[in-house]
């Protein structure tokens, strides 16, 4: 085990060499020269000259390249080209709004799928099978952007029972509070694609040997499905979700600019739309190594629970 | 003897393919819809419908034809421009005087508000256009933008596919290497990145973007299909008559997986449109001359408020008949063309 883990942490080097060679490729080399950015449309020769020597960019690239890998493992991004304020510290105070919506929709969504699922796999090839996976296809083809939309405008415009959109200071009121709707439209979002998928984890396990013999020890129904069939398909839906978290992170950012939480996602979709190359840059890399810790916590904890499993 | 063996052929994978997917109703249904969407772009596409959506043919959020038309404003309940006060004051000059009496005549010479039509269709926008050809227009820029990027993404990602899995070894772990970096970042993040330093809209901007960082899924599957084939009889018997690798790849075993990559495509054009929308909303996506339907979209949300809601039910209707049309169309195709999954 030990050496397993080993192995897989020492091939996080190449990829993630490879993702700062790509950001720095992207940024440093097709995305031009920063300093005509910063200067804005009001620049001498002198200012743009001077901002090139503060962000480095008039060394060789193989300089500039050793800069960006210092940055990297230091953590130390500098400062926001916009804001001016440490890319660290954006980091350190997005997370939290950023959690405080993401984990009760993912708890929420997940088991709401999971009982949707386990229902219409207990009745495949039935008609509410059919009519419920159809529902699920057509569910999926309609944009997130209408889902929020029209969630925004039905239940807190129309409706007034959520606030529109805002964010406070205490955790309990945001919890409660502003994160009720964006939870909502994030569980809306997700439920079908999530249901279409753990049905085909469910009937996975609804055709194995040892569900045969449960049902011919004559164990009721109820417990085939909820304790054996739902302990084994839970190995997977809980993969599923851990390798999503990362992606989720920097993925929620309609849902955090609809409703103005000031979460990571929007902070990219911020940094995105004025340039703002050191965040996208520090995001972009963190995010792959998120991903990775996530992918390797994902293939232990299935060897964990599933002795059966080998790590290879 | 091409006439005795015509006799014996039995039907082709294609052929069979296609003889099965008659059988399928919801495949054959939604193929049909797919089809019409496609007849109506290459219309718009060739300027023969709704070539002229930037007119403003109607009244200034004209509400559909069904619907009703709205009661005309009370006159004069306009005050003027406080700017337009602010100019006749003496010693004061307005840096806009000459632009506003521009506007001004412009205005008095457009057709008066009258004139324009009360209902559309459909509806109509902000400044009067017609939501029914948008909405055409609209679909236009997403299936094409859809269409393109999966065939780049699939172009790509089957070439470097082939490679990995039919030359192994050092080229193999270096496509795999590359993977590994492109699946590690989360796909909307890489392409809200490349948008920001490509830093320009346009439909090929976006086409561009998608397609490049798209076409990991389909490399990992046709990786392991030509991993799979290189060692079969046939692909040993075409390199005992002489055939080069290139030959052996693409003419010999592209067939054979052929039908991987083809609901691949299916599969990833209803990813991408899905993809665009989202950029054209958040203005990364094609230009502000191209309407599409994350730009109607992002209309929409303002004249939510206002209580028209046509324009989003349009470009939300259109979208969602045809990606389930597609949604359904793939997974029809991916049944006939492999039965043994069933």
């Amino acid at each position: 085990m030990t050496a397993y883990m080993i192995r897989r942490l020492l091939q996080f080097v190449p990829t993630l060499l490879g993702v700062v060679l790509l950001v720095f490729m992207l940024f440093n080399w097709i995305g031009g020269d920063p300093a005509y950015l910063l200067a804005g449309k009001m620049s001498n020769p002198e200012q743009i000259e001077n901002i090139r020597r503060q962000l480095g960019v008039d060394q060789p690239y193989y300089v500039q390249l050793w800069i960006f890998i210092t940055q990297v493992v230091t953590g130390d991004f500098g400062v926001s080209w916009a804001t001016n304020e440490k890319v660290s510290t954006i980091f350190a105070t997005r997370l939290g709004p950023s959690l405080t919506v993401l984990l009760p929709m993912l708890i929420v969504g997940t088991l709401l799928s999971m009982v949707m699922a386990l229902l219409v796999a207990y009745r495949r090839g039935s008609l509410t099978d059919r009519a419920i996976m159809i529902g699920c296809t057509v569910g999926q083809s309609i944009s997130i952007l209408v889902y929020i939309i029209v969630f925004q405008y039905v239940f807190a415009f129309q409706l007034g029972w959520f606030p529109v959109q805002g964010w406070g200071q205490d955790f309990v009121t945001n919890l409660i509070k502003f994160s009720a709707l964006p939870v909502l439209v994030g569980v809306a979002v997700s439920l079908a694609p999530d249901t279409r998928l753990y049905r085909t984890f469910f009937l996975d396990e609804i055709n194995q040997d040892y569900v045969r013999t449960a049902r011919a020890k004559g164990m009721s129904e109820s417990r085939v499905m909820g304790v054996h069939v739902l302990r084994n398909a839970a190995i997977p839906i809980v993969t599923h979700v851990m390798i999503q978290l990362p992606a989720l992170l920097a993925g929620a950012f309609l849902i955090e600019r609809f409703f103005s939480i000031p979460g990571i996602g929007r902070e990219v979709l911020l940094a995105v739309e004025r340039s703002d190359f050191p965040v996208i840059k520090a995001v972009t890399v963190y995010v792959a190594l998120a991903t990775l810790i996530f992918n390797l916590l994902a293939d232990i904890l299935y060897k964990a629970v599933d002795p059966r499993v080998q790590l290879k | 003897m091409s006439a005795v063996m015509t006799h014996e052929t039995s039907p082709g994978l294609w052929a069979l393919a296609w003889r099965r997917l008659r059988r399928d109703r919801v495949g054959m249904v939604s193929l049909v819809v797919v089809c019409a969407y496609l007849v109506v772009v290459a219309a718009a596409a060739l300027g023969w419908i709704a070539a002229d959506w930037p007119r403003e043919v109607g009244v200034n959020y004209a509400p559909p034809g069904f619907a009703g038309a709205d009661a005309p404003p009370p006159q004069g309940s306009l005050t003027p421009l406080p700017t337009a006060a602010a100019a006749d004051e003496p010693g004061i000059v307005d840096p806009l005087a000459d632009v506003l009496a521009e506007l001004r005549k412009g205005l008095a010479a457009a057709p008066d508000a009258q004139a324009r039509a009360a209902t559309l269709p459909l509806g109509g926008d902000k400044w009067g256009r017609d939501v029914l050809k948008k909405v055409v227009k609209g679909t236009e820029t997403s299936l094409v933008v859809g269409m393109v990027a999966a065939l780049l993404a699939v172009l790509i990602g089957t070439v470097l596919g082939a490679y990995a899995g039919y030359y192994g070894g050092r080229m193999d772990d270096f496509l795999n290497w590359i993977y590994s970096v492109f699946t590690s970042i989360p796909y909307l993040l890489l392409v809200l990145a490349i948008a920001a330093v490509l830093n320009q809209k346009g439909t090929l901007t976006v086409i561009l973007i998608l397609g490049l960082t798209g076409w990991t899924g389909i490399f990992r599957l046709v990786r392991a299909e030509y991993l799979k084939h290189r060692t079969r009889e046939y692909v040993l018997a075409a390199d005992a008559i002489g055939t080069s690798n290139a030959q052996r790849m693409f003419a010999h075993i592209f067939p054979n997986v052929s039908h991987v990559v083809l609901v691949q495509l299916s599969l990833h054009v209803v990813l991408f449109i899905k993809s665009e929308v989202i950029l054209s909303f958040l203005g990364f996506g094609v230009g502000v001359e191209t309407v599409s339907w994350g730009s109607m979209l992002n209309e929409s949300q303002s004249e939510l408020i206002l209580g028209k809601w046509w324009q989003l039910a349009a470009a939300t209707t259109a979208m969602a008949v045809l990606v389930t049309a597609f949604s359904l169309f793939t997974d029809a195709l991916r049944d006939v063309l492999d039965p043994r999954l069933k």
